[in-house]
């Protein structure tokens, strides 16, 4: 009894079924890859990864916003004052800790993405309770070194990949 | 489907039934036996109805004007304001309509919350009906972002950001969504196509909505089970079809007041200004049939606790027939739970008032514990209700407390058991 039930279980047919049905979720998944990829970044928005801005004219204090692949990115030329606070906070504090001096290697200038991390807002420029960015869309406060502080976001503002291709023009991506 | 055979009078009806049975259905959906104490709650079924169709009649006439790119958008807009022969009236008809569609469904769903139409047998009705909202949800959120306003680019940034809040592949699937590193056209364009497919979407699952409330009939206000046909019953047509008809002219006139007053009043000035990536505005509030949702999500201090706190309050009502565990369905005859629905009812529209109101202070302390009695009701108060709540005795058929003429359902009874006996 139990040998033929053994034989009815796992015959050549239900090979076949198997071997079909497993040939068939390849050829779906490998159809339907092309109409989900094509919905990420192309070549073209891709090929926008770098921007260059001109600072010279920036006096101490000022900001200046540029668009870096569509998005807001902030240039800070901070003060002595601005930057001694953002250096004078014990990192214990912080809701993510970061220095000060890992942000900004150059401190007089502070380039981040002007995004903040909770929604994606951007925040306003010298508002707040920590005298940094404020985010008017659900609260978040950050410093002079654009680390959350107060409020709904989870991480400080992004730090993109830059450099100073001279002393006057700084190259983001 | 029908009841009954139904054989078409003429001969050519007869041969066109035998091989496409359209005038079964026709006859099926006519005679329709309904109950006969359905209020005007009931009639918010066939408003809906004509809403959706609305929405895709306005919807399809207006995309023959509109310019789905970054660039044009706005001004393709302004150009159907201005230009477009009736173009002002259209896209009036169409904004208000989304947001009178909302009203609709939000009345039809708090009228299936009062009666308890959500219970079994008719659990696939319900949760084909939240799926509906689900998606009604998601076109008015796209076709908010077509008009390429700040506050549909800022509206569409704060939502896809909902996405990144999913731990690992939150952030590429947010690039996914928007096909670049921030909204911008890839995005329009993908939110244009599926803002015009979402409507066919929701029309097919109204077809099973109907379709599942027709197997066991429409619950009524008094929520018991009926016979059909019965005494109980009257035929869908002329009954229902007339008193929806006049439901749905009143509801036309206050449609009609938004649309020719005060067409504006239900959205936001900033969207008249050209959606700048740079600038945010002061106040980014949804529509404000989103509004209850975006309370809940402000009031939870954590991203992604908040997003998941948001969508767990729409979700848990797909569980609400099990949630729920009292037989008796209408709240006529749960004289506790009739309380807790109306705190309920409160309870929402203090979410909706909080939800437009800035997310701090006392606003933030009331939306935190609305959030809370919000997530009670269907998690503690209903399921505990079922169990403990002394409900009042149901009469035995519609036509009883009215017919029977005696209050006194101990004599109710005793007559039915002689009428059983007779026969």
């Amino acid at each position: 009894m139990s040998d033929q039930k053994d034989e009815k279980k796992t015959n050549r047919r239900d090979f076949l079924f198997t071997a079909t049905a497993a040939a068939g979720v390849v050829g779906v998944g490998a159809a339907v890859w092309p109409l989900v990829d094509q919905m990420n970044p192309d070549a073209s928005v891709k090929a926008l990864a770098s921007t260059e801005v001109d600072v010279s004219s920036m006096q101490p204090g000022q900001s200046l916003t540029v668009l870096w692949r569509g998005k807001p990115v902030f240039i800070k030329r901070r003060t002595d004052d601005e930057i001694k606070k953002a250096r004078a906070v014990d990192i214990n504090d912080l809701k993510h800790p970061e220095k000060d001096e890992d942000r900004a290697k150059n401190p007089e200038w502070l380039v981040m993405l002007g995004i903040c991390t909770h929604l994606g807002c951007v925040p306003l420029t010298d508002k707040g309770d920590y005298d940094g960015w404020f985010c008017p869309c659900h609260g978040s406060h950050y410093d002079t070194s654009g680390r959350i502080r107060k409020g709904p976001a989870p991480t400080n503002m992004e730090i993109p990949k830059y450099e100073f291709v001279n002393t006057n023009t700084i190259k983001i991506g | 489907m029908s009841d009954h055979e139904y054989t078409p009078s003429s001969k050519f009806g007869k041969w066109f039934n035998d091989r496409l049975p359209l005038l079964t259905l026709a006859n099926h959906l006519t005679d329709y036996p309904t109950p006969k104490n359905l209020n005007y709650w009931w009639t918010f079924g066939g408003i809906l109805t004509f809403c959706l169709i609305t929405q895709i009649v306005t919807g399809l006439v207006l995309a023959m004007h509109y310019i789905a790119h970054a660039d044009m958008a706005f001004s393709s807009v302004e150009h159907i304001m201005r230009d477009v022969n009736y173009g002002w009236l259209l896209r009036y008809v169409h904004a208000n309509g989304a947001s009178m569609f909302f009203l609709a469904v939000y009345i039809h769903i708090f009228r299936s919350l009062f009666y308890g139409s959500y219970k079994s047998p008719r659990e696939i009705i319900w949760i084909l009906g939240i799926i509906i909202y689900l998606l009604m949800m998601a076109a008015a959120f796209m076709g908010y972002v077509l008009p390429w306003g700040q506050m549909s680019f800022w509206g569409a940034t704060v939502i896809t950001n909902l996405f990144s809040a999913i731990p690992l592949v939150g952030e590429s699937i947010t690039t996914w969504l928007w096909g670049g590193y921030s909204v911008d056209n890839p995005t329009l364009t993908r939110f244009f196509t599926l803002h015009y497919l979402i409507p066919f979407l929701i029309l097919g699952l109204v077809v099973l909505h109907i379709w599942a409330l027709h197997v066991p009939g429409n619950n009524n206000p008094v929520g018991i089970d009926i016979k059909k046909p019965s005494k109980d019953t009257v035929p869908f047509h002329p009954y229902i079809v007339i008193k929806d008809a006049f439901a749905l002219l009143m509801f036309c006139i206050v449609f009609a007041l938004f649309v020719f007053y005060q067409p504006n009043i239900l959205g936001h000035a900033d969207n008249y200004i050209e959606a700048d990536p740079l600038v945010t505005p002061a106040h980014i509030v949804p529509e404000w049939y989103l509004l209850p949702f975006y309370a809940i999500l402000r009031s939870v201090p954590d991203k992604l606790m908040g997003v998941v706190a948001m969508l767990s309050a729409i979700l848990i009502l797909a569980a609400l027939p099990w949630l729920d565990t009292s037989k008796v369905r209408s709240a006529v005859f749960r004289p506790l739970f009739r309380q807790f629905y109306w705190i309920l009812v409160a309870d929402v529209l203090i979410l909706g008032y909080v939800g437009a109101m800035p997310a701090e202070g006392l606003y933030l302390l009331i939306a935190r514990v609305a959030t809370a009695y919000y997530f009670a009701h269907f998690l503690i108060i209903l399921p505990v209700l079922g169990w403990k709540e002394k409900t009042t005795p149901l009469p035995l058929s519609i036509t009883e407390p009215v017919l029977g003429g005696s209050p006194n359902l101990a004599a109710a009874r005793s007559d039915e058991k002689i009428e059983k006996t007779i026969k």
